[in-house]
């Protein structure tokens, strides 16, 4: 059997000492490589907490994540940061650009800050990934001379040009005007497509939900439904 | 470019106003250490030369022969303690071509010169003066008082009976070149010497009481043929001069005096003026350390969303120290190189300005290169150490939290 890019087993995440808040509570979750989707929920449901602990910001408190085949739980901080970087991208409601460079060099800042050094192949990766958000014409311009929706073009362009292998998006959107919106959400579909990018995307927009592939909801920190359009039963590979 | 470089040079790049404000403060900083270093170091290289160019840094001679108790003092007898003051007859030191050897090899030493130092008097007509007689060879003297260049009139040439005195004493004499006196030892001797020249070496106490001869003069008027009285040395450095004199003092069994013994007033004020350089330099140092401390706990305020993204997609939590630290280096390095090009030009304009009447500066400064790459190291390092704290502030930052309620 082929290992799922993503399996998230009975984790459990409770914040507080004296005050324990239970974000998570045991949450069981297979995304398969290629899959866009949809986690949604109301406010505090626990969405944001399940990506970081996805994503190796946060640990959780019990339960364990496996990721591209690495059991997270042994890692220390410094593998932790080493997984991260081959294999996560992070896109967030608020851009998160870093306003004293250029989108150009907004984009190339993870692989040369986990590398050292710059490389030509380093900049041309940014520059395709800039040109597939559709800013080739903006590359040098310094990240807060650019529009809401740019500035999150380029941090889109940031966390896909090492063409990691899966992408958590927390409200990518929610930031943005309609039109803004769309064409982010369209853009993240077309990597998907194209390359085959796993998406685990945060919204609160039901709109943006249903265009997906699966649609997670989660309650009280436990998922309530888990739908694959299509009706197609969770758990096998994509065709 | 390294990341770390990179993004270090840009971060205090975009932040002009306040990269520029803490340069200018670590560039007055370092000016004023390094403008008050080459006063001071001028000054007591002034008055160490004045001071020590016509004086050993070390002086070796046989010890004292200690006055003897013959009766101690008994209160109720009511009698004072009687005391026989010892005989004072010059005594030549042991071996001392031997002891010389064993000095020249010691560490810090210099050069060595032997003598024969004894009291006297010198008389001419009427006058009558107490003196000093130095029974020197001209060519190890050399090494000792660069006699040659304090010489005032005639020249210095100890050949047979001729000698050299001291311009006060010259004058108290009225005595020109050329000219004889007599001259009376402690053991009774008496000479005829003629005046072949006259020094003046600044310091009234050894113009108005020396007279310098041959080595070979001395030991004649003081019947110690072949021997010699005293042994003195130039050390490599003058403040070493105290541990090589108790250093020989120790092995040698010789009575040994350090200039430092000997000018203690002068060596309170030396090190009094290197206390107060200190001083400046150190609270500089922490109002510098303070100063780019803080721009950079700003600095990582301000930026923790940004570090907390770069850590979040992979970037190493050493590569966002070193970020910091470099700032911390970089603004000290700068700060040093602009202040010690400042402090130079103020030290060189105080100095053009500041002169006597003879036209002479009043005030020589000391700029070399010791100074300035001390200002350097010591400024960049400041940088690099104040930096350490916001630096491990920013690399420990958590990125979930940084990006947790945006
Ligand atoms: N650092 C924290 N310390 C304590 N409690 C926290 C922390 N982060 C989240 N929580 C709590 O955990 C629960 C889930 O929070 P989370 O941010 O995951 O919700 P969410 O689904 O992302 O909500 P929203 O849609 O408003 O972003 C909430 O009750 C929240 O108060
Ligand atoms: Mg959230």
């Amino acid at each position: 059997m082929v290992e799922p890019l993503l399996r998230v087993e009975r984790v459990a995440k409770t914040y507080g000492e004296h005050v324990q808040t239970c974000a998570l509570a045991g949450v069981d979750l297979v995304v398969e490589k290629g899959e866009f989707a949809a986690l949604t929920g109301p406010s505090g449901s626990g969405k944001s907490t399940l990506l970081n602990v996805v994503g190796l910001l946060d640990r959780p408190t019990s339960g364990r994540i496996l990721l591209a085949g690495n059991d997270t739980s042994g890692l220390d901080e410094r593998g932790l940061t080493e997984l991260r970087a081959h294999t996560l991208g992070f896109i967030f409601q608020f851009h998160y650009l870093l306003p004293a460079f250029t989108a150009l060099e907004n984009v190339m800042l993870p692989a040369w800050g986990y590398e050292g050094f710059p490389s030509r192949a380093m900049r041309a990766q940014a520059e395709e990934s800039l040109r597939a958000v559709g800013l080739a014409d903006r590359m040098h311009f310094k990240t807060t001379d650019l529009s809401g929706g740019q500035q999150q073009r380029v941090a889109i362009a940031r966390a896909l040009s090492r063409r990691p292998p899966l992408v958590l998006a927390d409200e990518p959107t929610g930031n943005l005007d309609t039109e803004s919106a769309n064409g982010v959400f369209e853009l993240m579909q077309k990597f998907n497509r194209d390359n085959g990018t796993t998406f685990l995307v945060v919204t609160h927009d039901e709109r943006i939900a249903t265009r997906c592939d699966r649609a997670i909801d989660l309650v009280d920190g436990h998922i309530r439904t888990d739908v694959r359009k299509g009706g197609m039963p969770r758990g096998l590979p994509q065709p | 470019m390294p990341f770390a470089w990179f993004v270090a040079l840009r971060y205090l790049r975009d932040a002009k106003g306040q990269t520029a404000l803490i340069l200018a403060a670590v560039s007055v900083g370092v000016a004023v250490v390094v403008f008050l270093s080459a006063l001071i170091n001028g000054l007591q290289v002034s008055l160490i030369e004045k001071t020590l160019g016509s004086q050993a840094h070390v002086t070796l001679h046989v010890p004292r022969e200690v006055p003897r108790l013959l009766v101690a003092a008994t209160p109720e007898r009511g009698i004072a303690s009687v005391v026989l003051p010892a005989p004072q007859r010059l005594r030549s030191i042991d071996q001392w071509p031997a002891t010389m050897g064993d000095i020249e090899h010691t560490f810090g030493v210099r050069a060595v010169s032997p003598m024969v130092v004894g009291f006297g008097f010198a008389k001419r007509a009427e006058a009558k003066e107490a003196i000093v007689i130095r029974g020197v060879d001209p060519e190890l003297l050399l090494a000792i008082i660069d006699i040659h260049k304090k010489i005032v009139a005639g020249r210095f040439d100890l050949t047979g009976t001729d000698v050299a005195i001291g311009s006060s004493l010259a004058r108290a004499l009225d005595v020109g070149i050329g000219e004889k006196i007599r001259v009376t030892t402690t053991e009774g001797v008496d000479d005829i010497v003629t005046i072949s020249g006259i020094f003046k070496l600044g310091n009234e106490g050894i113009d108005k009481t020396w007279l310098i001869t041959s080595l070979r003069h001395a030991q004649s008027l003081y019947a110690l043929p072949g021997g010699v009285t005293t042994l003195e040395l130039k050390v490599d450095d003058v403040f070493d001069a105290e541990r090589v004199a108790s250093t020989l003092r120790e092995r040698l069994n010789l009575d040994a005096d350090s200039w430092m013994g000997l000018n203690a007033e002068l060596l309170t004020g030396l090190s009094a003026q290197s206390n107060s350089k200190m001083l400046i330099q150190f609270f500089v140092t922490v109002a510098v350390a303070l100063g780019i401390a803080s721009v950079l706990a700003v600095s990582v305020v301000q930026k923790s969303r940004e570090i907390g993204i770069l850590r979040a997609v992979g970037t190493a939590s050493r590569r966002v120290l070193a970020v910091f630290l470099i700032q911390g280096g970089v603004l000290g390095l700068l700060g040093s190189l602009v202040g010690s090009g400042l402090g130079a030009a103020l030290a060189k304009l105080f100095e053009n300005v500041m002169r006597g009447p003879d036209g002479a500066p009043q005030f020589p400064v000391v700029l070399n290169l010791p100074l300035f790459a001390s200002a350097i190291a010591l400024a960049t390092g400041v940088g690099l150490l104040a930096a350490v704290v916001p630096a491990r502030r920013a690399s420990g930052i958590d990125p979930a939290m940084a990006i947790r309620n945006g």
